[in-house]
């Protein structure tokens, strides 16, 4: 799986790669995907194979990777449907594929998953459960838990109702759907749901907190990450933001959206609910990573559930309860004015409320939020939590939006501006206990990649210049750092390799949300192209040039 | 002197009265008009054929009120949500020089009203054919291709970029006077 574990730590044990010899990486070998989009997916390696997926149209390669040069075992070409490229929000990118029992599971931007051989690339299954049509497609890795492949959408942006399926691993047949808006018998709310929180308490809530029928195109999509913990036997998932942006069409809390459900795999009956923006103004999707850990939290041993969010705060919950332990700001906030942790709400701040006909100026996080989809690492040994962050704030205008099935229902016109200090992106290290940052990196360009650290104490991530970086897990001195051909939004990995030695690989290939003015060709005048990002982007097409390579790195 | 002065400027204001456009407030409603083909390629093996004009592109085209109604449509019919103003998204960008299927009247209400491979929804069904020319003209005034003095002005909205009025002119563009 591309998070590495099921508590998604992307840490990890391998040494021979450390803090002294990290300087001397060479590049062990290169493979073009042929795709020139953006590149999030993480490289996926299994026994003497690596698997990539490319963005749409969704290639998967097998190279072998004990042979010199890792040539190609197979690939395979889904073919999706081509008009699927119009209603992928930001970019047609997929953030990679997940390995189970022989074979690899990933899913297409025109809503299919498929399961492959992963021997033969030969498909086995192939199950349709999106539809293009009312903008519904599917970017996320899945993720496979006890024979069920996890899958949800994505089309926050089309007034797609949000869902998370779980498919049987064996012959692809739907075992459950949750949707995150509407009665809670769609929900899978049920006699066990007990959210910690009154504002999560009531019954129906995913249709008392909206308009009438406005939850039926409400959004509230799961095209991120989910964690598994098999000791409590749950899995977590965040909720994305309500359709539409503006705000003033959709008045109530918008349940289930900008959350985080803790569900049973085998059924998905909902256990507890969070919201980390209720009734949210700025397009703060809540569907970050969650990094499980078991710490001592203050005295005290518990099971928590780290999360950056979108919003701008660094989340620490109990995830056995959902309540809240910790929510601080990892970056500039001024949105709203902190988490009052006795009622577990955010408090918004009275100046930045969005509504039509309004503009609101320099509101920080922007709608792509102080940290997106990238994801983090977490390394046991230094105790920080490593987070690729953007470093933005906005101008929103409400605008009346009509809805009609398969085109965008957002109604907010978005113009992106660099943050305070002028730097886009920030790579910083998080002390979870201490509930403050170790260090922090300025980076030109947002940070759109992924990271991964190692027992070596090394932290490797990316620029969307196309710098390949490691820096000190410790101090984060850059010891190290490679020019990739285009910038760089994938998911950095490490791996033995079959001769025994340590490898890190990399997907090299500018785009995603932050990037499409350069994979999209968009018009740097448009203050509002790809939903207000241009605007803060308008030298990208000067610092890189649209790409899709493999890197992988070894020393001498 | 004097008594000439007031004649003549009565007569010059009545003159330009006179050249005030036409407008055509209540346009047609019927759906899917123009069913003639639109090739999407300038290359015509065998020699060149006649390009099809249909006449309805003239009337909408450099027409100010036809212009402003497309700029409404364009927000109306969520061609935004795609194409931001101008500048694309999920969409590609409308007011750059760049054309995959053609730059031409006939060729973007084609466009719109049969939707392309990529992902452009077909609106044959959605839209009303006088307003796709409408939309069309308002999608060329977005790169300079509508002379100033009809194409639409500042936005009551947050201003994505300067108006279409303020747009370089698209023929005269990168080329030395
Ligand atoms: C769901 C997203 C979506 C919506 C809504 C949408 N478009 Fe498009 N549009 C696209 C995509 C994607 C393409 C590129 C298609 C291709 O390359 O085959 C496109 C292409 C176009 C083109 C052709 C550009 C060229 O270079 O030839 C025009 C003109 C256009 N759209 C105008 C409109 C108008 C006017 C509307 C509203 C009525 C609209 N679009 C609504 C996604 C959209």
């Amino acid at each position: 799986m591309p998070a590495k574990n099921y508590a998604s730590t992307r840490f990890s044990e391998l040494t021979e790669i450390n803090e002294g010899n990290v300087k001397n990486l060479q590049v062990a070998f290169t493979f073009s995907t042929g795709v020139n989009k953006g590149q999030e997916a993480a490289p996926l390696v299994v026994g003497n194979t690596m698997y990539i997926v490319t963005p749409f149209p969704n290639i998967v390669y097998a190279l072998d990777l004990s042979k010199p040069g890792a040539p190609m075992k197979w690939k395979y070409e889904p073919n999706p449907e081509p008009a699927a490229q119009g209603v992928a929000c930001c970019d047609v990118v997929n953030r990679g594929a997940a390995f189970a029992d022989g074979r690899i599971f990933f899913n297409t931007l025109d809503g299919h998953t498929i399961a492959l051989d992963a021997t033969s690339g030969q498909p086995i299954w192939n199950a349709h459960i999106g539809n293009i049509n009312i903008g519904e497609t599917i970017t996320m890795a899945p993720l496979v838990v006890k024979g069920k492949v996890l899958v949800g959408n994505s089309g926050g942006e089309m007034g797609v109702r949000g869902w998370v399926k779980a498919l049987d691993a064996g012959d692809g047949h739907v075992v459950w759907t949750a949707y995150n808006t509407g009665p809670d018998k769609d929900v899978l709310i049920g006699p066990d749901f007990k959210p910690h929180y009154d504002m999560d308490k009531g019954k129906d809530l995913g249709v008392t907190t909206w308009p009438p029928e406005a939850w039926k195109i409400g959004g509230g999509n799961m095209w991120g990450w989910i964690s598994y913990d098999p000791d409590l036997n749950l899995i977590f998932h965040g909720t994305g933001n309500p359709g539409p942006w503006n705000p003033d069409l959709r008045p109530g809390d918008n349940k289930w959206t900008s959350g985080i459900f803790a569900r049973d795999p085998d059924t998905g009956a909902a256990k507890w609910f969070y919201q980390w923006s209720p009734h949210d103004l700025h397009d703060y999707d809540g569907i970050n990573e969650q990094v499980l850990l078991d710490m001592n939290w203050q005295g005290k041993p518990r099971k928590v559930l780290v999360r950056p969010e979108r919003n701008g705060y660094l989340y620490v919950l109990d995830r056995a309860t959902g309540e809240v332990l910790s929510a601080k700001p990892y970056g500039p906030v001024n949105s709203s004015k902190g988490v009052d942790l006795k009622t577990g709400r955010l408090t918004e701040n009275p100046d930045k409320l969005t509504g039509t006909g309004k503009v609101v100026r320099d509101i920080c996080p922007t709608a792509s939020g102080l940290k997106d989809w990238q994801p983090s690492a977490f390394s046991p040994r230094t105790g920080l939590l490593y987070i690729p962050h953007n470093n933005l704030c906005m101008d929103e205008e409400g605008v009346e939006v009509n809805y009609i099935a398969g085109t965008p229902y957002v109604g907010m016109n978005v113009r992106m501006i660099p943050g305070p200090g002028g730097n886009r992106g920030a790579f910083t290290a998080w002390d979870i206990a201490a509930e403050k940052p170790a260090w922090s990196l300025k980076e030109n360009f947002p940070v759109w990649s992924g990271a991964v650290v190692t027992a070596g104490d090394v932290v490797f991530y990316g620029t969307m210049e196309g710098w390949f970086k490691a820096v000190s897990a410790k101090t984060g001195d850059l010891l190290w750092q490679f020019k990739t051909s285009s910038g760089i939004i994938g998911q950095p990995i490490t791996y033995r390799g079959p001769d025994g030695h340590q490898y890190v690989a990399i997907l090299s290939g500018v785009g995603g949300w932050a990037g499409a003015i350069v994979s999209g060709d968009l018009d740097p005048r448009d203050a509002t192209a790809a939903l207000g990002f241009v605007n803060a982007m308008k030298d990208l097409k000067n610092a890189t040039t649209a790409g899709g390579t493999l890197y992988v790195f070894r020393l001498p | 002197m004097r008594p000439f002065v007031l004649p003549l400027l009565l007569a010059s204001l009545a003159l330009a009265a006179c050249q005030r456009e036409e407008r055509d407030t209540r346009p047609q409603s019927a759906f899917g008009s123009g069913e003639q083909p639109t090739p999407v390629t300038t290359l015509e093996p065998g020699g060149q054929r006649p390009s099809p004009t249909d006449n309805k592109a003239a009337s909408f085209e450099a027409n100010a009120f036809h212009l402003s109604e497309g700029k409404r449509l364009f927000g109306w019919f969520n061609c935004s949500g795609c194409h931001a103003n101008g500048g694309g998204g999920m969409g590609p960008a409308l007011m750059d020089e760049k054309w995959i299927y053609g730059s031409s009247m006939e060729s973007i209400h084609a466009t719109i009203r049969d939707g392309r491979p990529n992902g452009m929804p077909s609106f044959r069904d959605k839209i009303p054919d006088d307003q796709i020319w409408e939309l069309a003209a308002f999608v060329r005034s977005l790169s300079g291709n509508a002379p100033s003095s009809a194409a639409p002005s500042r936005n009551d909205d947050m201003m994505a970029h300067p108006s279409e009025n303020r747009m370089p002119d698209a023929a005269t563009l990168g080329k030395s006077p």
